[in-house]
């Protein structure tokens, strides 16, 4: 068999948005103003401290192609991690 | 084949826009839709802001609508750009501080800018004509869509019959017949088309989905403009109406106390920007002071921060006060009586 195969692994990117103190829709707009600027496969972690989020992110993430990879709350914070789907 | 031709809808989060966004779509159109936040919202911020609603957050209604119709919502900040609608409305304000047409004319407006930067053929609109006094009668919608620049591009599927027709109609882009007649306030309407449509679940906010419908809000707004002499907001000056009891004892300041936990930690994010307050001596409220202030209005306010805390039948009691670079000092005052927190202090 001749011939070369050329594999290009794409770097994922993880990044941390801070949206603490910003009540909702906001911290979903930024989180979606910020996965404009990733790209397929790369995560996201958005922290905030508006309990609403648990909600919407979820939600804008299913409408819009992306998973959610993990929630979580503590301390008066709420902390979603998710990964950009295909754009 | 025909093209598919693409709609944007302007989704409120209420049942009208929904409906429409739906009609639509059962025409084959690809519909997605378009939500503005110009921080007036009331999209659950004070759910979000007080502790005693946490138990169960409430839902952006505008994201839930679009999950359920199952297109893709996008939500554009307009905060900076509505200040000229709300500072100078061309067309005055409804029975508050709502100016209801300007709104409705910007957001068409930035509909139609979105349609041509993303290759969308006409915008879609849940408006009936007589629901609404100030924007939605059937005098306005021409001015709506001309004003805006969106023109014959706009469609409002629920009173579509009872307007001239629009490009999409005339170009067979959607069936008019398959549109509706809708007129009025009676909502009977709309809930036979949802029970039409399987819809079951749907958000009818009884003053609207603005706080500048609101009497109390829009008090505080026009309080905060006289307070600091001139139109203009930042988006925290809008945010801190939403939340606390605000007493203006002085024309040179104010008091936002706490009503409960979940305000007093959302508080606790400005004590950078305010010289706040507490009694330290009993629990109670925190506050913050927004205006400049002699040492004599810190005591007075004081007094009332005072008023507030546990501790208000007693003689005296400790109130700290601390500046905003997080310096702190410790005063004894006598705490205010009820009668001597006068009603028109409250905004």
């Amino acid at each position: 068999m001749s011939g070369t195969f050329k594999i290009v692994m794409q770097e994922i990117i993880r990044e941390t948005l801070n949206a603490r103190r910003l009540l909702c829709p906001l911290p979903v707009i930024r989180t979606q103003d910020k996965v404009k600027q990733l790209n397929t496969g790369d995560q996201l972690e958005v922290i905030c401290t508006d309990p609403g989020v648990m909600h919407d992110i979820p939600a804008w993430c299913r409408i819009n192609g992306h998973k959610v990879l993990e929630s979580r709350s503590g301390d008066h914070e709420y902390i979603i991690v998710l990964e950009v789907g295909k754009k | 084949m025909s093209k598919q031709r693409k709609a944007v809808a302007l989704i409120s989060g209420g049942l009208d826009s929904m409906l429409a966004a739906k009609i639509v779509m059962e025409q084959g159109v690809h519909v997605e839709g378009i939500n503005f936040f110009t921080g007036f919202c009331v999209e659950g911020h004070t759910h979000a802001i007080r502790a005693q609603d946490n138990a169960k957050p409430n839902r952006n209604n505008a994201l839930w609508v679009a999950e359920q119709l199952g297109i893709k919502l996008h939500i554009v900040d307009v905060i900076e750009e509505y200040k000229k609608v709300l500072i100078n409305p061309k067309h005055g304000y409804g029975s508050h501080m709502n100016p209801c047409l300007d709104c409705k004319i910007f957001m068409v407006n930035k509909a139609k800018q979105w349609i041509v930067e993303n290759d969308f053929d006409f915008i879609i609109t849940g408006e009936v004509i007589g629901q609404r006094p100030m924007s939605q009668t059937k005098s306005k919608m021409p001015i709506v869509a001309k004003q805006s620049g969106a023109d014959d591009l706009l469609l409002r599927p629920m009173c579509a019959k009872n307007l001239p027709a629009t490009k999409p109609e005339l170009e067979g882009w959607v069936d008019r017949e398959k549109l509706h007649d809708i007129t009025g306030r009676s909502r009977k309407p709309q809930i036979e088309m949802a029970k039409q449509f399987g819809i079951d679940d749907y958000s009818q906010p009884a003053g609207g989905c603005c706080f500048l419908t609101d009497k109390y809000y829009s008090a505080k707004l026009v309080d905060l403009w006289k307070a600091q002499g001139d139109k203009d907001y930042e988006l925290d000056d809008i945010m801190l109406l939403k939340v606390g009891r605000h007493i203006r004892p002085k024309p040179n300041f104010k008091l936002i106390v706490a009503r409960e936990e979940g305000e007093g930690r959302f508080l606790q994010g400005y004590k950078k920007e305010f010289i706040s307050m507490h009694c330290s001596s009993h629990p109670g409220p925190l506050t913050l002071i927004d205006g400049e202030m002699s040492a004599e209005d810190l005591f007075f306010a004081a007094r009332i921060v005072a008023r507030y805390a546990q501790g208000r039948d007693e003689d005296q009691v400790d109130i700290t006060i601390t500046q905003k670079d997080g310096s702190e000092r410790t005063i004894q005052v006598k705490p205010f009586s009820k009668a001597e927190v006068l009603n028109e202090w409250h905004v």
